[in-house]
C-alpha cells in the first residue's frame, strides 16, 4: 500500500443528506460523505447501485434534488457562475474516454485551458506536452484519438483533465472499457497521479488498485452507502452481509 | 512442390498468389471469372462500342456548329445542330445584360473563385489575406453587377437571365441558407421555449409548403408583409425565399448530425467547464456539420436546380432562354440540343459540388489509420 503523506483534514467535498431521483426512481438515498484534501477514495458496488451517479453529482453532470453538495466551499446550485468555477476545479475521466474525435490529442488537451482558463496558446501547449509526457505519450500529440489504442486514449483523457489543473479528479470506471493488457498502463498512470497528492474519487472494480492506493473504500448498493472503511479492514473483515457477498463475488473468480 | 517448414514463430510474410492482385488480378476476378462472365463482358464491349460510336457521331462528327438556321444545319449534316447554342450563347450566359457591360459579369464570376477559395480550402497559402477579400466580395459583386456607383451604368434586374441568373440565385441562396440553417437547427434544440417554438414553426412551415407557392408569394404578396416604403426588387425577394426554403431543410439535416453526436461528448465538454457557445463552436458544430455534409450538399444541389422554377414568375433562367430560342422560327424544333446544353451546364455545376463534398468528407475523416 502506498502511504498517503498528502492527506490533510481540510475538507474539499462535503455531501450532506443528498437525495436524487430519476423520475420516480430513488437512485441516491441520503448520501453523506466528506472528502479531505489529498484523500483517495474508491467507490465500488454492483451495477445500478448509484456509484457513477454519485460522482457525476459532484460536478453536476447529474442534478440532485435534495440535500447539499459543497465543493471547495462553493455550494452546487443552479447558478451557472458557481457551476463553471466548480467544473474547472474538478476533472473527470469517463469509462468511454469521450475524447473529441475531430481534434488532435494536443488540441484535445489545450481546448479548455485556452478557452475556459484563457491561457495563451503557447503556454497551454507547453502544459499539455508536459502532462502528455507524464502519462507517457508525448509522441502521439499530433495524432487523432481514433488512431490510438484504448489505453492510450484513456491516458490522453487523464492528461486532458489534468490540463485544467484541477484540485479534485473523478474517475468513472476508467478501466472498464479496456482490454486486460491495457488496464495496467491506465492504473499505473492513476497510481502516479495519486502519489502527487491529488484528491481522487474513483469508481472501479479494480480491487488491487483500491488496496494499493485508497485511503478509504466505500461500498454502495441500491443507492445507499452501505459501508465505508480503510482498505485493510474493508477487505479483511467487512461488517455488512451485502459487502461480504459482493466481495466474495468479485474476489473469488 | 512441398511447403517449406518453418520453426514456430518464424513464419515469414509471403506475397499473395499470382493473378489475385493488381490490374491483371482485377480484370481476371471481375470480367473473366467464368465462361458466362467472359461472354457477357465481350457482348457488353461490343454494345458499348456501337452506342458510343452513335453518340460521338451525333454529338460531334456529324454535328453542325454554326449555321444560319435549323434548315441550313440540316443541309450541311444530319447530326446535332449546335448552331442554336453558338448563335445565342451570349443570351444563355448573360440573359439580356447589355453586351457592352458583360465584362462586369465575367470579372465577378472569376473573382468569385478567389473569394470562395479560402473558405473551401482551409490549407490554401495566404489564406488570411484571401479571407479579407471574401468578406469584401459580396459588396464588390453587388456593385459590379448592379452598377449605379463609381460611374458604372445601372443595370435593371429585368435584364438578368441565363446561367448568370442561376449562379446568382444559387450562390446567394447557398451562402445565406447555411448559416440560417445552422441557427435554426440550434434553435430547435434550444432550452429556451420561445426560441425553440419559433424555430420549429419556421422549419415546419417552410418545409410544408411547395417552393413554387413561396415564389408566387415572393412575386406578388411579399410587399404586403414588409413595412410600407420598402420595395425590394423581385430578385432579392426570390433569393430570400430560396434561402428560407433550403435553410429549413438544412436545419433538419444538421439536427440529425447534432443528434448523432454521443452524449459523452457534451459531458466531457461540461466536465471541462465549457459554456454553451464554446461547446457549440468547438464540439457540437464541427462534428455535426461533418456528419451532415452529404445531406447539406444534397440540399444545395436541390436548391441549385430548383432555381429553374423562377421561370414561373417571369425570370429568364437558362430554361426560359432556351424556350425563347425554340420559339424563334429559325430554330423551331431543336429542343434536344437546347435542353441537353442546359442539362450539361447544371450537371457540371452539381457534379463539382458533389466531388467537393466527397473530398471534404475524406479530408475531415480523422478515424482512418
Amino acid at each position: 500500500m502506498i502511504k498517503n503523506k498528502n492527506k490533510s483534514s481540510k475538507p474539499v467535498i462535503q455531501i450532506k443528506e443528498m437525495h436524487k431521483w430519476f423520475g420516480n426512481f430513488h437512485v441516491l438515498k441520503n448520501i453523506s460523505l466528506g472528502v479531505n484534501q489529498g484523500e483517495r477514495i474508491v467507490i465500488c458496488g454492483p451495477s445500478g447501485s448509484g456509484k457513477s451517479t454519485l460522482i457525476r453529482c459532484i460536478n453536476r453532470l447529474e442534478v440532485h434534488q435534495k440535500g447539499d453538495i459543497i465543493v471547495n466551499n462553493v455550494e452546487l446550485t443552479g447558478d451557472l457562475k458557481n457551476l463553471e468555477a466548480i467544473r474547472s476545479d474538478v476533472g473527470m475521466v469517463f469509462q468511454s474516454f469521450n475524447l473529441f474525435p475531430h481534434l488532435t490529442v494536443l488540441e484535445n488537451c489545450t481546448l479548455a485551458p485556452i478557452w475556459v482558463k484563457k491561457l495563451p496558446k503557447k503556454e497551454a501547449e507547453e502544459l499539455a506536452m508536459e502532462l502528455l509526457t507524464r502519462v507517457k505519450i508525448p509522441e502521439q500529440a499530433l495524432k487523432y484519438p481514433g488512431q490510438l489504442s484504448g489505453g492510450q486514449q484513456q491516458r490522453v483523457a487523464i492528461a486532458r483533465s489534468l490540463c485544467m489543473q484541477p484540485k479534485i479528479m473523478l474517475f468513472d470506471e476508467p478501466t472498464s472499457a479496456l482490454d486486460p493488457e491495457m488496464i495496467k498502463e491506465v492504473l499505473d498512470t492513476m497510481i502516479e497521479l495519486a502519489q502527487t497528492g491529488m484528491t481522487m474519487l474513483v469508481v472501479t472494480h479494480e480491487m488491487g488498485f483500491a488496496k494499493k492506493v485508497a485511503d478509504s473504500v466505500i461500498f454502495m448498493d441500491e443507492g445507499e452507502i452501505i459501508e465505508q472503511n480503510d482498505p485493510k479492514n474493508f477487505f479483511n473483515n467487512p461488517k455488512n452481509d451485502r459487502t461480504k457477498l459482493f466481495l466474495s463475488q468479485i474476489l473469488n473468480h | 512442390m512441398s511447403e517449406k517448414i518453418y520453426k514456430p514463430g518464424s513464419y515469414p510474410d509471403l506475397p499473395p498468389p499470382p493473378g489475385t492482385v493488381g490490374v491483371y488480378g482485377w480484370i481476371r476476378q471481375n470480367l473473366f471469372s467464368s465462361v458466362s462472365n467472359s461472354l457477357l463482358t465481350i457482348i457488353s464491349i461490343v454494345l458499348l462500342y456501337y452506342l458510343i460510336d452513335g453518340i460521338i457521331g451525333w454529338f460531334f462528327l456529324d454535328a453542325v456548329f454554326d449555321a444560319e438556321s435549323k434548315i441550313a444545319c440540316r443541309k450541311i449534316d444530319d447530326g446535332a445542330c449546335w448552331a442554336v447554342i453558338t448563335r445565342r450563347v451570349g443570351q444563355f450566359v448573360y440573359g439580356f445584360y447589355p453586351e457592352a457591360e458583360r465584362w462586369r459579369i465575367d470579372i465577378t464570376f472569376i473573382t468569385m473563385f478567389l473569394a470562395f477559395a479560402p473558405l473551401l480550402y482551409p490549407d490554401i497559402p495566404k489564406r488570411k489575406w484571401l479571407l479579407y477579400f471574401s468578406v469584401f466580395y459580396p459588396f464588390f459583386a453587388f456593385v459590379l453587377i448592379m452598377g449605379g456607383y463609381f460611374g458604372l451604368q445601372k443595370i435593371e434586374y429585368s435584364l438578368f437571365g441565363g446561367f448568370m441568373l442561376t449562379v446568382i440565385l444559387g450562390v446567394c441562396g447557398i451562402v445565406c441558407s447555411l448559416p440560417l440553417g445552422i441557427l435554426l437547427a440550434l434553435g430547435r434544440q434550444s432550452n429556451l421555449t420561445v426560441v425553440r417554438t419559433l424555430s420549429v414553426c419556421f422549419i415546419e412551415f417552410m418545409r410544408g409548403v411547395p417552393l413554387i407557392t413561396l415564389l408566387f408569394v415572393a412575386s406578388s404578396m411579399l410587399n404586403y408583409f414588409l413595412p410600407p416604403g420598402t420595395n425590394f426588387s423581385i430578385l432579392v425577394r426570390v433569393i430570400i425565399m430560396f434561402t428560407f426554403f433550403s435553410a429549413a431543410y438544412i436545419a433538419e439535416v444538421i439536427r440529425g448530425g447534432i443528434q448523432a453526436i454521443p452524449k459523452g461528448q457534451y459531458e466531457a465538454a461540461d466536465a471541462l467547464g465549457m459554456n454553451y457557445w464554446q461547446k457549440t463552436r468547438f464540439i457540437t458544430l464541427p462534428q455535426a456539420l461533418k456528419i451532415s455534409i452529404p445531406g447539406i450538399v444534397n440540399t444545395f444541389i436541390g436548391l441549385y436546380k430548383d432555381t429553374t422554377l423562377v421561370v414561373v414568375i417571369g425570370l429568364l433562367d437558362p430554361l426560359g432562354i432556351g424556350r425563347a430560342a425554340l420559339a424563334d422560327t429559325k430554330w423551331n424544333g431543336l429542343s434536344t440540343e437546347t435542353y441537353l446544353f442546359v442539362a450539361l451546364f447544371f450537371f457540371v455545376s452539381c457534379f463539382a459540388m458533389s466531388r467537393y463534398s466527397l473530398w471534404l468528407e475524406n479530408k475531415l475523416n480523422t478515424d482512418k489509420k
